[in-house]
């Protein structure tokens, strides 16, 4: 491990064209969908008479089946579908390198306790589980904001119930690479110096095994985003995430599917949802290939 | 060494006690979350004198303390009863599922099929050619089914072949033709996942000594590949298939929902929508029980592929 100046993994990362393009895409998406909203005229979120509009230049994306602009509506939800997507992952993160650092570092017995029921989580349908929890939940939490006055969180109950769900189900790969790692650091000698310093487990796990294990987790959070959006998507495009006015992107592909018809085609619906999907989910899976090929010490 | 009988047999039955085990905190842990949850099946409807909702809870058995109601569903489920939708009035659970659920698993075992066929030769031929076009290409396209799915290809798909090209249906449930292209979409992603993992494992094995050696007794490159290497190679997606089946199950509802096709999909979602709690909790069973004893068989599965596995668990 002493070669002279080896490159660090952010340095190896800009090597990579691919890499290079995925982060301008990605800011460039998200710097628009923050800001764009602020400079279209109030009208265009609104419902309006202009049903189904084709694009033009008033309207480039066309308008819906309630007359609003397509194109606000798309950045709107995408808006939506970062947030939830980055926030979920980050509930992820937080719960699958907790149980990870605890399974890898306690070893034998509770280790593959742990691991048998990630194990049964994995070949469960956890997204229909989610669902039956969501709904379960969201009246609760809606009863109890509105009891409190908190306004925001009764509009946005739905979303916030989302991210924790899915945070919920998406932690399982986190915690078995981790877990992983763990194992693979904890025979290492400064862990074992640090015991024999007489360091409490708590401290040696944030200490000492933590920061070892950042790049993974930066990594395995690249990833976990796009996933995220994908079963936010999911949900929302049966009906059961975002609900109206709000919109995310799964919610506009779904009003788009739904106004396939033989007779008239709205192309436009599909058609501009879907790109933006798209390009925000094959940007964050190209980089996020490409930040493990960057941090993966074989290559 | 080839594992003994007896053994064979004990490990069975424990792996059986944990499916039930397994189960029944499934069953539990969603009739919990169904009847908790605030709001009763009968209150979107206008509202009810209080003699014909106590009699209607009664129908339902929807009346007496949670412990009673819990209880006395156990006591159903145990004897095969799923009890009655409350949204579908007259329809027993066990009835709609017993209609849509063949259709569902129509898609999803056609759906089994192409991940796995396609997903495997994708995989070796990536494997075969590694490091040239043929594998660049392979791994680009994989990573493109991954990254998108179903719902932004599904609508684009229709769009194209049904809409444009009039090639197939839009949707509905009928012929082998309604069933091409929801089967497709539905796979491609696990296609991708398999092709990975095929891949992967088709390179290590390559290496080894016995392909070398069955090369040099001069056999054809396609005997290699497929008698001797594909038997060692293939285990890695032998033990996704689990995961596998729980995603395409998932992944079903979506379709079913893109394509109109009548399945238990639109039913679960459906349920939830409606506060239909039995045919939500039975939908769930139903599927959770399909899986846990899919897992048990695709364990057993890779235990008799590869004696070299130690059963423990």
């Amino acid at each position: 491990m002493d070669n002279p100046a080896p490159l660090t993994p952010i340095q190896r990362l800009g090597r990579k064209p691919v890499a290079v393009v995925c982060v301008a895409i990605l800011t460039a998406l998200a710097l628009t969908a923050i800001f764009a909203p602020l400079f279209f005229p109030a009208a265009y979120a609104v419902p309006s008479p202009l049903q189904y509009a084709p694009p033009s230049w008033a309207h480039p994306f066309g308008t819906d089946l309630n007359g609003r602009d397509l194109l606000l509506r798309v950045l709107m939800g995408t808006r939506v579908s970062l947030i939830v997507g980055i926030c979920g992952a980050v509930v992820s993160l937080v719960i699958g390198t907790a149980y990870g650092l605890v399974s890898g570092y306690a070893g034998g017995r509770i280790d593959g306790s742990m691991m048998r029921l990630v194990d049964i989580l994995y070949s469960i349908p956890r997204l229909i589980f989610i669902l039956v929890l969501i709904n379960a939940f969201n009246r609760s939490l809606q009863n109890f904001a509105a009891a409190h006055d908190w306004q925001t969180l009764v509009d946005y109950s739905s979303i916030v119930i989302l991210v924790f769900s899915l945070g919920i189900i998406e932690w399982l790969t986190m915690a078995r690479i981790v877990r992983g790692q763990v194992l693979a650091l904890k025979s290492r000698q400064f862990v074992t110096a640090a015991r024999a310093l007489g360091q409490s487990h708590l401290k040696i796990l944030l200490r000492h095994l933590l920061p070892n294990l950042l790049g993974v987790i930066i990594i395995y959070l690249t990833l976990t985003i796009p996933a995220v959006i994908i079963d936010e998507s999911f949900l929302s495009f049966l009906g059961l995430g975002i609900q109206a006015p709000h919109a995310s992107l799964g919610s506009l592909l779904a009003d788009g599917a739904a106004a396939i018809n033989p007779l008239r085609n709205l192309w436009w619906t599909i058609v501009f949802p879907s790109a933006v999907m798209a390009l925000t989910l094959l940007a964050l899976n190209f980089l996020g290939d490409a930040l493990r090929d960057a941090l993966d010490p074989r290559r | 060494m080839a594992v003994s009988a007896a053994f064979m047999v004990a490990y069975l039955l424990r792996r059986l006690v944990a499916l039930g085990v397994v189960l029944f905190c499934v069953v539990s842990a969603t009739f919990f979350l169904i009847r908790l949850s605030p709001g009763g099946p009968f209150d979107a409807e206008r509202k009810l004198p209080p003699a014909i909702e106590k009699q209607l809870l009664a129908k339902y058995k929807l009346d007496g303390s949670l412990w009673q109601q819990y209880s006395g569903y156990l006591g159903d489920l145990v004897r095969g009863d799923l009890r009655l939708s409350t949204k579908y009035r007259n329809r027993s659970v066990n009835e709609i599922l017993a209609q849509t659920l063949p259709v569902t698993l129509a898609l999803g075992a056609a759906a089994f099929l192409v991940a796995t066929l396609a997903g495997v030769w994708l995989g070796t031929f990536a494997a075969t050619h590694h490091g040239r076009l043929g594998d660049t290409g392979a791994m680009l396209a994989a990573l493109l089914a991954i990254s998108l799915p179903s719902f932004v290809i599904g609508p684009l798909a229709i769009l194209i072949f049904a809409l444009w090209l009039g090639w197939l249906p839009v949707g509905g449930w009928g012929g082998l033709s309604h069933l091409i292209l929801p089967a497709l979409i539905l796979a491609a992603p696990y296609v991708a996942t398999i092709a990975r993992l095929m891949r992967g494992s088709m390179l290590e094995t390559l290496n080894q000594d016995f392909v070398r050696t069955a090369r040099a007794k001069g056999l054809r490159e396609n005997v290699v590949l497929y008698r001797h290497a594909l038997r060692l190679a293939i285990l890695p997606v032998i033990s996704y298939l689990g995961p596998l089946a729980a995603n395409l199950l998932t992944g079903s509802i979506v379709v079913e929902t893109i394509f109109n096709i009548p399945g238990a999909g639109g039913f679960f979602v459906n349920s939830i929508l409606n506060r239909d709690g039995f045919l939500l909790g039975g939908v769930v069973i139903v599927y959770c029980a399909l899986l846990v004893v899919l897992n048990l068989v695709v364990d057993l599965a890779y235990t008799v592929l590869d004696r070299r596995i130690q059963l423990d668990g």
